[in-house]
C-alpha cells in the first residue's frame, strides 16, 4: 500500500476519533453542570480544557457556552470539532478510491452537516452563547455520525493493511485521550486526605466514567458503587471494555502486527518492541502498586510511549528516508 | 425506410396508443437544417438504423421517460462520477451532463473510421521517431522545421531518444466530427493526455441499465475490455528483462477536473494511483514509497502534461512531478505512456501538414480527411483570414477544451478586433478554419427530441498493434445552435453505439 494512502488513513481515523472525544467531553460537562457539583465551574472547565490537551488561545472567560461554541465551532483552533471534521473528510477525499462509497457518503454527510453556512452565522453563534439554544443535539448528532461511519468502516471496507491504519489511528488517538482524561481527573478521584469529602464526589466520577462511554460498563462489573480505585482500574486496565487503555492498546498492537505481516516483520522490530512493552506494562500491572508509586508519572509514561509509537510507526511507513530504505 | 411506418416488434413494451401520434408530437421540435442529422436523411426518412430507437421512445410515456432520466442523472451523481469546473469557487464539482438517447453508428461507417485511425496514429508515430531522430521528413521539405521547431511542445530532451517500440503515442483520443455529406473527418488529435473514457465505459454501463430491451435488440459492439486492453497495452511497452512490470497512474491529484477518471481507470485496472509525491527516483529508478519500503515502477500511465512532470528537466516550479524522472526514462528503466514531446504532433499549425505526413512515412492517401486549414504564418492565408473573421473560426494553437477560440460568425466586432491584433502580434500561435456545422444528433430536451450539434472521441491504442474499441465518446453541445461540446463549456455526451454486421 502507498505510503501516503496509509499516511491518510491513519489520519482521518485519529481526527474523527479526536472529533468524537471533544464532543462527548462537552456534552457530558454541559450536562453535568446542571446539578449541584463538589465543582465550581471554573475548575469543571479547566479540567475539561486540560483533558483536551489545553488548546492554545482558549481560555475560560466564566461563559461554558462560549467555551462549547469555540471549541467546536471555530476553524481557527485546529483541535476544534470542526476542524477535526474538515481535516478528516479532506484525508478521506484524497484516498477517495480506497475507501467504500459508504463510508465516503457518511463522512461527506456529515462534513455538508456540520458546514452548513447557519452553523457558521452569527446569530447561531449569539443563540449558543447566550444559551438561547442548546448545542446538545448537534454534539449528539455530531457523536452518531462518528459511530455509525466506524460501523460502516467495519462493514464495508476490506480488513487488509488500510483498515489496519484506520485501527491504529483510532486507538492511538484514544488511548492518548483516555490518559490525558485520567490524569486531569486525578485529583478528582485521589483527594488529599486534608480535603474533606461532602458526599458530592459521585456526580464527578459518574462525569469522568461518562466521558469514556464507561458508565453502564463500570455497573456491569462493579454495580453502581462508585470508588476511586475502581474507577481507575477499569478506565486503566479493564480487558473488554473498547475505552480502556488496556484495551486501546491491544487493538493497537493487534492492528500493528497485521500490518506487519504484510510488509515484513525484520523491519518492524523496533515498533514491535515499543508496542509490546507497552502492551506488556498494561496487561501485568495491578492498581494497588500503581496508586502507591507516582500516578501521573504513571500517566505521563503511557503518553509518551503513544507518541513514540506515532513516530516510530510514521519512521517505518510513512516518512522514512530514501537512503535507508534502498539499504534495507 | 420511407415515411413514419415503423416496424413492430413485439419484443418492445408498446403504449396502447397508436405509436405514431406520440411520435410527431414528440418531434414537432426536430427541424433539419443544412447540417449532416444522424437521424433522418431527409424530413420523414429515417435513417434505417434509428428505426427500433425512435420507436422505443415513441412507446414510452413522457413519465416513464422522466423516471428513466432521473434514474440515470442519480446513477452517475451515485457513483460520483463528476468533473470540476476551474475558476470558480464554490460548487466546483459537477455532474457531466449525459443525454438518454444513443448515437448509433453502423458497422460499414466504423470500418472506414477505425482504418482511418489506425492509420493516422501510425502514421503520427513514424513522424514523432522521424523528428526527434534523422527528421527526414524535414530535410525532405515536406513539413517545414519552423513548424515543428516554435512548437510549445517540442522537446529538445527527446532528441536522438530511443523509446521502447518506438512508441510514442500510445493513447490517443481523436475528435472526429460529420461534415453535411456525412463523411467523419478528423478536427483534432489529442495525443499528450487525452480524457473522458471513463465518460464512455461509465455511459455505456448506465445505459445497459436503463435500457436493457434496446439494447439487445441493437447488436451492439462491446467497449468493457477497453481498461484491459489499455493495461495490456501499458505492459508490452514496459522495459527490457521486467517480465512483471509495475505499472502505476500518475495523477496530478484530487483537485485535478479529471481526478474522478483517473481514480475510475486505476481501479478497473487494478493498478495504483499515485501522485507525484509518492514517487522518488534514485541511481536512474524510479519507486514508489509503499508501507513496506520502497517498490520499483516500470510504466506510468501519466496524466501530468509534460510541462509539470520532472522539474528538473521541464518546468522548475512544478510541485506535481518527480525530481529525476526524466533521466530514469532516459536510461530506459522507466516507461511513460505518453512520451514527452507527443503535443508537437497534435499541434494546431501542424495539423495542417498531417496528410501529407501520412503519404510520406506511408505512401496512402488519408483515409479520413482534415478539415481545410489556414495557417496563418502564409501571407496569403492570413490576409484571406483578417478579411473574413466573421465567417472562420479561429483557434490557438496551443489550447484544448474550447479555450481560446474566436468563433466568426457568433462573435462580436470588438472580439473580432481583438483577435485580428493577436494573429497580426503572433501568427504562429493561431489557425483558422471554416465554420463547419458538426452533424447533429436527438436529444432528449425536456420531453421532446431535438437535434443538436455532435462530434465523436473514438479512443486509440498502440502498444504491440492498434487497437481502437468500437465506440468512444459522444459529445454534445447541448444548447441549441451551440457547437461547442466541451464539458468545462456546457457540453454533455451520449452514449455510442457501434453495431455489429
Amino acid at each position: 500500500m502507498l505510503a501516503r494512502v496509509a499516511d491518510s488513513l491513519y489520519w482521518m481515523s485519529r481526527y474523527l476519533e479526536r472529533a468524537e472525544h471533544s464532543t462527548r467531553l462537552l456534552d457530558v460537562n454541559l450536562n453535568m453542570m446542571l446539578d449541584e457539583g463538589p465543582t465550581s465551574a471554573e475548575r469543571r472547565w479547566q479540567r475539561l480544557l486540560f483533558a483536551l490537551g489545553n488548546p492554545k488561545d482558549v481560555k475560560w472567560t466564566g461563559n461554558p457556552y462560549a467555551l462549547t461554541h469555540g471549541l467546536t465551532f471555530d476553524t481557527t483552533l485546529k483541535s476544534s470539532i470542526l476542524s477535526c471534521i474538515i481535516a478528516a473528510r479532506e484525508n478521506s477525499r484524497h484516498v477517495r478510491e480506497q475507501i467504500s462509497t459508504e463510508q465516503w457518503h457518511r463522512l461527506n454527510s456529515l462534513y455538508l452537516q456540520v458546514t452548513r453556512p447557519e452553523m457558521q452565522s452569527d446569530m447561531h453563534a449569539e443563540a449558543l452563547i447566550s444559551g438561547a439554544e442548546q448545542p446538545s443535539e448537534f454534539l449528539q448528532q455530531v457523536m452518531e455520525a462518528v459511530h455509525q461511519f466506524q460501523g460502516v468502516t467495519d462493514s464495508t471496507m476490506s480488513h487488509g493493511e488500510g483498515w489496519q491504519f484506520i485501527q491504529v489511528g483510532r486507538y492511538i488517538e484514544r488511548a492518548s485521550a483516555t490518559a490525558l482524561l485520567l490524569e486531569a481527573y486525578h485529583d478528582d478521584l485521589f483527594r488529599t486526605p486534608e480535603r474533606t469529602s461532602d458526599g458530592n464526589e459521585y456526580l464527578d466520577w459518574m462525569g469522568l466514567l461518562r466521558s469514556a462511554t464507561a458508565f453502564e460498563a463500570y455497573c456491569k462489573v462493579y454495580t453502581a458503587d462508585l470508588t476511586p480505585d475502581r474507577i481507575f482500574e477499569f478506565l486503566l486496565l479493564d480487558e473488554e471494555f473498547p475505552h480502556s487503555l488496556r484495551f486501546s492498546i491491544d487493538s493497537m498492537q493487534h492492528a500493528l502486527e497485521a500490518i506487519q505481516v504484510e510488509s515484513g516483520k525484520s523491519r518492524a522490530e523496533p515498533l514491535r518492541r515499543l508496542a509490546g512493552r507497552l502492551q506488556a506494562m498494561l496487561s501485568y500491572s495491578s492498581v494497588p502498586e500503581i496508586l502507591n508509586g507516582d500516578v501521573v508519572g504513571y500517566l505521563h509514561d503511557i503518553k509518551g510511549q503513544c507518541r513514540a509509537i506515532h513516530n516510530t510507526i510514521y519512521e517505518l511507513y510513512v516518512d522514512y528516508s530514501i537512503q535507508a530504505a534502498l539499504a534495507g | 425506410m420511407r415515411g413514419f411506418r415503423l416496424p413492430l416488434y413485439s419484443n418492445l413494451p408498446m403504449q396502447p396508443t397508436p405509436a405514431s401520434h406520440l411520435e410527431q408530437a414528440a418531434l414537432k421540435n426536430y427541424l433539419l437544417d443544412h447540417a449532416y442529422d444522424e437521424m433522418f436523411s431527409a424530413p420523414g426518412e429515417l435513417h434505417e438504423h434509428y428505426g427500433p430507437l425512435l420507436e422505443q421512445f415513441a412507446s414510452l410515456s413522457v413519465e416513464e421517460l422522466r423516471r428513466r432520466k432521473q434514474s440515470a442523472d442519480l446513477s452517475f451523481l451515485n457513483q460520483g462520477i463528476t468533473f470540476t469546473v476551474y475558476g470558480r469557487e464554490e460548487g466546483t464539482e459537477r455532474i457531466f451532463p449525459y443525454d438518454l438517447l444513443p448515437r448509433i453508428i453502423t458497422s460499414a461507417e466504423w470500418a472506414v473510421v477505425e482504418r482511418g485511425l489506425t492509420q493516422r496514429i501510425t502514421a503520427l508515430n513514424l513522424f514523432l521517431r522521424d523528428i526527434y531522430h534523422e527528421g527526414r521528413i524535414l530535410a525532405d521539405g515536406v513539413v517545414p522545421r519552423q513548424v515543428v521547431y516554435s512548437c510549445r511542445h517540442f522537446r529538445r530532451q527527446m532528441m536522438g531518444l530511443q523509446v521502447p517500440r518506438n512508441v510514442y503515442v500510445a493513447v490517443c483520443g481523436t475528435d472526429l466530427i460529420r461534415l453535411e455529406s456525412g463523411e467523419f473527418v478528423v478536427l483534432e488529435d489529442n495525443l499528450r493526455v487525452p480524457s473522458g473514457v471513463s465518460y464512455m465505459l461509465t455511459n455505456r454501463r448506465v445505459m445497459k441499465r436503463i435500457f436493457p430491451h434496446l439494447f439487445r435488440t441493437y447488436n451492439v459492439r462491446p467497449i468493457e475490455q477497453y481498461t484491459q486492453l489499455l493495461l495490456g497495452t501499458l505492459r508490452s511497452l514496459a522495459p527490457e528483462g521486467r517480465p512483471e512490470p509495475n505499472i502505476v497512474l500518475l495523477s496530478p491529484g484530487v483537485f485535478n477536473s479529471a481526478y474522478f477518471e483517473h481514480a475510475y481507470l486505476a481501479r478497473q485496472m487494478g493498478i495504483e494511483l499515485v501522485e507525484g509525491r509518492d514517487l522518488v527516483t534514485h541511481d536512474n529508478v524510479c519507486y514508489m514509497r509503499t508501507t513496506s519500503g520502497l517498490r520499483r515502477v516500470d510504466v506510468i500511465y501519466r496524466r501530468v502534461d509534460d510541462d509539470f512532470i520532472d522539474p528538473l528537466a521541464f518546468r522548475a516550479d512544478s510541485i506535481l512531478g518527480v525530481a529525476g524522472l526524466f533521466n530514469a526514462y532516459r536510461a530506459g528503466n522507466v516507461t511513460l505512456a505518453n512520451a514527452f514531446g507527443t503535443g508537437v504532433a497534435d499541434d494546431k499549425a501542424l495539423y495542417a501538414y498531417v496528410p501529407e505526413i501520412i503519404r510520406y512515412y506511408l505512401s496512402e492517401d488519408p483515409i479520413l480527411k482534415n478539415v481545410e486549414t489556414f495557417l496563418l504564418t502564409r501571407r496569403n492565408e492570413r490576409q484571406h483570414v483578417l478579411a473574413n473573421l466573421d465567417k472562420l473560426v479561429v483557434k490557438a494553437v496551443g489550447e484544448s477544451g474550447g479555450y481560446g477560440m474566436l468563433i466568426g460568425p457568433q462573435s462580436t466586432a470588438s472580439q473580432r478586433e481583438d483577435f485580428a491584433r493577436k494573429i497580426e502580434a503572433d501568427p504562429r500561435n493561431y489557425i483558422a478554419q471554416p465554420t463547419v456545422s458538426f452533424s447533429r444528433a436527438p436529444c432528449l430536451i425536456g420531453d421532446e427530441l431535438e437535434p443538436r450539434h455532435v462530434d465523436l472521441r473514438p479512443y486509440v491504442l498502440y502498444g504491440d498493434k492498434v487497437t481502437i474499441v468500437p465506440g468512444g465518446l459522444t459529445r454534445v453541445a447541448l444548447k441549441r445552435g451551440s457547437l461547442v461540446v466541451n464539458s468545462s463549456q456546457g457540453g454533455g455526451s451520449k452514449d455510442t453505439w457501434v453495431l455489429s454486421e
